[in-house]
């Protein structure tokens, strides 16, 4: 038997990094008897050890918690707690339109970050009632009026009403719990009998189950055994188990309107889902879609090579293994003069390449070189032609290339006053185009027009860096824009090195030509002869540094009881070399093919 | 009979002595600061492992005896005498053997110089390291540079030969600061003298103060570049050119000792620490004592000081006979190698660094030419004979 509509309430959590959004859910869980108090561990909901150590959720999870509340009915609250990166946007908005109402939470000793904006956006954009929380309000930094004030005026919903917490102590848990019952709306409509309509919210990869699948039901009942087809890849399976969590799977037998559970149906891979997708009965199922869908498809790309040539195949195995559980990462085969084999890679963002990149070194042991990460721009071609070039090395011959466009995006920074100087400089540096300049307290709210390609290397460890860590960033892609841009090699002792050609706007191509240089000639050890490191755009030169020989480099005292000893180290130079990429007659550290490309200034 | 291999260098003893008064910061040798050393006990476990090695190769000419440490002027005169005394009753010693010792150029040590002669020894080697003597606090030496010249004059007037060390490349060390130096040094040098690049070695208290970023002001590797072609330079006009990396002398004033090793000659090892080789039937054996001095002597005192004792593989031998032989003017004798290792030096490694400049064919030998010498470790990097 369904849960009657208004006794569920569905909602997420909207906070930055750190504002303390998984110890309120653990707070909730406990609070409500939901898990037993020996079973709780740390941020229950974040289940993979680089979501724990970085405190960001990257798969949506999901709980369900069962509450009496103060007018004496019982309650179902389903908890869906949302990636919090820009990286996946999307995935953010999907689980959004999957529940009714959000837990704003804002840390009141340092009050709304710009992520906080982009993701409260997001849950206004799907109607959603928001219910601030001002957390941490124990600590005597805590300042509650101004918090209260800031979300006013920047976010511009109403926070007298603010719910005070402090999730690591339980203060307040209480008045959260009741606030969601009575501030926050019940599921708007929804016929158990009618054709079964259901969002597919997320789904990830279950060694022991398979694929397990997150929806929410709109209308319709979902059963055990029925006959399903996912809209957008018109795949037909069996439900095989159904059920919620607690945050632990517990099964039912049926979901109804308005909630939300899991279920698995021998689906083989998470490629096969696809999030957002409209989920109905096979037969007599509705015609009509939820709208919204749109496939995941990835920004930034970059080559992964494996720094030992031999772990190519494991390699390989570990992306496949990857990209089974996340539809969002691409892959094909490349191959790079300087590298060797690897493969290039597509990633929704720069947090969604470093993830992917951590597990396979830390999943899988394998060492990687990562190249420069690029985005993809679009080649018009003389002929007509349009070219999307996701990797500098294939960029046609210039003289048959009509013009290329690059991804804009808009950049929202916050940041306090006393660095404002250095982050617009930053922005202008990277060719940003100022849109807007407001104050919200003693804080500056900056919005940029950047070229994303500006954005994807090393711009937010630059900001955070200028700002001693202050700033906070967020950023929507906008449209492609056409610019004057080039592809720029690298020659190393007159032999171009395919890992480091960048595309780059011509007008600072000269002074990025220089710093690279410069960088090689600094991360390039002295050979026995001198190398000249040129930056090249077509034939032409636009910069070149010469890293000189060798001059210096023997034993001083070698005698009859050093002779084993200097000559393992002489053997260990000899190794040393084999681990650098040989260019010609150049090794390369394989940390400069990133260290490169960092900008200082 | 047919030549052995090591007969291209020849034979010599070597014995280490590994107590030091203070431990230098620099210094990765195996010195150890003792209070009491029962003299008496090391002097017999010293003559024993002679006598060890002795029997395993006897008839051999002895060309020299070298007492290095650790600080070997430390030793009883009656050790040093002892030791001496079995050496040339055990092996035929060479009618011009050379005896040398490390010494500390300091006032208590100079004393007994005229005993370690009485007791044949022939030749110092003296530890005077700078002639400044702000640079001898920050090396932690124990001596002035005054009482150092003071020593030398004594070991002068004492020794038919005597050499002294001087280390450069030092913390904010400039050219012309190292060029008035080495003119002085050079001043008052007799006829032989070693000058060697300060380097960081991996064990040592400046090692761990440079990984703690530390040791400030050590020269960059082409100021250490340019300081090294001044030292050729000024010792050159000075008559007492290179014979080695960082070895110079008047012609016929050179180590014989040392070149054994150069030269890839034997030599026995005795003391904590010492190396040794050894050709026995044809085969080059590694030696090497136990490194604890008490370990040592214990060891010594129950039949045989060495913890190591076992043939080296001909691509270890030959690898090493390239690292050492290229360090002195001579080079290597590539008909040698030929026999070794046939084709071996006919390398394309060995045509490429002829052709860059920095290795030379001159007689049938293969030597490394002064600009190949300043970068020899890489030059040996890409001699060495794969695995």
């Amino acid at each position: 038997m369904s849960t009657p509509l208004s006794r569920i309430r569905n909602f997420s959590i909207v906070a930055h990094i750190d504002h303390g959004k998984s110890t309120l859910a653990d707070r909730l869980i406990q609070m409500t008897g939901t898990v037993q108090d020996r079973d709780m561990k740390e941020q229950l909901l974040d289940a993979m050890d680089i979501e724990r150590e970085r405190g960001i959720t990257i798969k949506a999870n999901t709980v369900r918690i069962d509450y009496v509340a103060k007018d004496g009915e019982a309650y179902v609250l389903n908890l869906i707690d949302t990636p919090g990166h820009v990286d996946f946007a999307y995935e953010v908005s999907r689980s959004m339109r999957a529940v009714e109402g959000s837990l704003l939470v804002v840390d009141a000793t340092q009050g709304v970050e710009a992520q906080t904006l982009a993701n409260v956006y997001t849950a206004i954009d799907a109607d959603h009632e928001i219910v601030p929380v001002l957390n941490k309000i124990d600590l005597p930094a805590a300042e509650p009026d101004r918090v209260r004030e800031q979300i006013e005026d920047v976010i511009g919903i109403e926070a007298h009403d603010a719910v005070e917490i402090s999730a690591k102590t339980g203060l307040g848990i209480p008045d959260v719990l009741e606030a969601i019952v009575t501030r926050l709306p019940a599921p708007k409509s929804g016929d158990p009998d009618a054709a079964l309509v259901a969002m597919l919210v997320d789904s990830w990869y279950d060694p022991y189950l398979g694929v397990v699948v997150l929806v929410r039901i709109m209308d319709g009942t979902l059963k055990k055994g029925d006959q399903i087809k996912m809209m957008q890849t018109g795949a037909k399976y069996g439900v095989d188990r159904l059920g919620v969590f607690r945050p632990a799977m517990q099964d039912v037998k049926t979901l109804g309107p308005g909630e939300i559970g899991f279920f698995t149906a021998s689906i083989k891979q998470v490629r096969d889902t696809k999030v957002g997708d409209t989920i109905t009965h096979e037969k007599k199922g509705t015609d009509t879609p939820l709208p919204g869908f749109k496939p995941s498809v990835p920004v930034v790309f970059c080559g992964l090579f494996p720094v030992d040539t031999s772990d190519f195949e494991d390699l390989r195995d570990a992306i496949e293994k990857l990209a089974l559980n996340d539809a969002s990462f691409s892959y094909e085969m490349e191959t790079s003069a300087a590298l060797g084999f690897g493969f290039r890679c597509g990633f929704l963002g720069l947090l969604h390449l470093e993830v992917i990149r951590d597990r396979i070194e830390r999943e899988y042991n394998i060492e990687l070189i990562t190249t420069a990460p690029s985005v993809i721009y679009h080649v018009y071609m003389k002929d007509g032609e349009m070219i999307e070039l996701h990797n500098p090395a294939d960029m046609p011959d210039m003289s048959k290339v009509d013009h290329l466009e690059e991804p804009r995006i808009k950049a929202t920074i916050l940041v306090p006053d006393e660095y404002l100087g250095d982050v617009l400089k930053l922005c202008q540096d990277r060719r940003g185009i100022q849109l807007d300049l407001t104050y919200a307290g003693p804080r500056a709210m900056v919005v940029y027009d950047l070229p994303l390609n500006e954005v994807v290397f090393d711009f937010y460890d630059r900001l955070k860096s200028v700002t001693k860590g202050y700033a906070s960033f967020d950023y929507q892609m906008t449209e492609y824009r056409e610019d004057a841009l080039v592809k720029m090699q690298i020659l190393v002792n007159d032999e171009p090195v395919d890992a480091l050609s960048i595309m780059v706007h011509r007008d600072r191509a000269e002074t990025r030509g220089r710093a690279m240089c410069e960088k090689l000639k600094d991360l390039i050890p002295r050979h026995m002869f001198k190398i000249p490191i040129q930056a090249a755009i077509g034939g032409k030169v636009i910069a070149r540094e010469t890293l000189s020989a060798l001059r210096k480099d023997v034993t001083a005292k070698c005698y009859g009881g050093d002779a084993s000893r200097k000559k393992k180290l002489l053997e260990k130079q000899k190794a040393g070399k084999k681990k650098m990429r040989q260019f010609g007659k150049v090794d390369i550290p394989q940390e400069a093919f990133i260290s490169a490309l960092k900008m200082d200034s | 009979m047919t030549v052995e291999d090591w007969q291209y260098g020849g034979f010599g003893l070597y014995v280490h002595w590994p107590f030091c008064e203070a431990k230098c910061p620099y210094c990765d040798f195996n010195s150890h600061v003792t209070r009491q050393v029962d003299h008496g006990a090391w002097a017999e476990a010293l003559v024993a492992e002679l006598d060890r090695v002795a029997d395993l190769s006897p008839g051999r000419v002895l060309r020299s005896i070298f007492f290095g440490g650790g600080t070997p002027s430390l030793m009883a005169v009656e050790t040093v005498s002892a030791i001496i005394e079995q050496a040339c009753k055990r092996w035929r010693p060479a009618n011009d053997i050379e005896i040398t010792l490390e010494a500390n150029p300091r006032s208590v040590e100079a004393d007994k110089f005229r005993g370690f002669r009485d007791a044949g020894v022939n030749r110092v080697s003296l530890g005077i390291q700078s002639l400044h003597d702000d640079d001898l606090k920050r090396l932690g030496r124990l001596h002035s540079a005054s009482e150092a010249r003071a020593a030398f004059d004594v070991a002068r007037s004492v020794f038919d030969r005597v050499s002294f060390d001087l280390i450069y490349a030092r913390q904010g060390q400039t050219l012309e600061a190292w060029r008035t130096e080495l003119r002085d040094a050079l001043s008052m040098a007799a006829d032989h003298l070693s000058l060697y690049q300060l380097t960081i070695e991996p064990g040592t208290a400046f090692w761990e103060r440079a990984e703690r970023g530390g040791l400030r002001g050590l020269p960059d590797e082409d100021l250490a570049a340019d300081m090294y072609e001044l030292t050729q330079e000024l010792t050159d006009i000075a008559g007492m050119p290179a014979y080695e990396v960082s070895n110079h002398a008047v012609p016929g004033a050179e180590s014989r000792h040392n070149l054994i090793y150069w030269m890839g000659g034997d030599y026995a090892g005795i003391g904590p620490g010492a190396h040794g080789r050894l050709t026995l039937s044809g085969q080059c054996h590694v030696t090497e004592g136990w490194l604890s001095p008490a370990r040592w002597l214990t060891e010594a005192q129950s039949g045989s000081g060495d913890r190591v004792f076992q043939p080296i593989n001909i691509q270890d031998r030959v690898g090493e006979l390239i690292m050492m032989g290229l360090r002195i003017n001579d080079g290597l004798d590539m008909d040698r190698f030929d026999r070794m290792i046939p084709g071996l030096l006919n390398s394309v490694a060995v045509h490429d660094l002829v052709d860059e400049g920095f290795l030379m064919v001159d007689n049938n030998r293969l030597k490394a030419t002064a600009r190949g010498r300043l970068v020899l470790n890489s030059v040996v990097a890409r001699l060495l004979p794969d695995d």
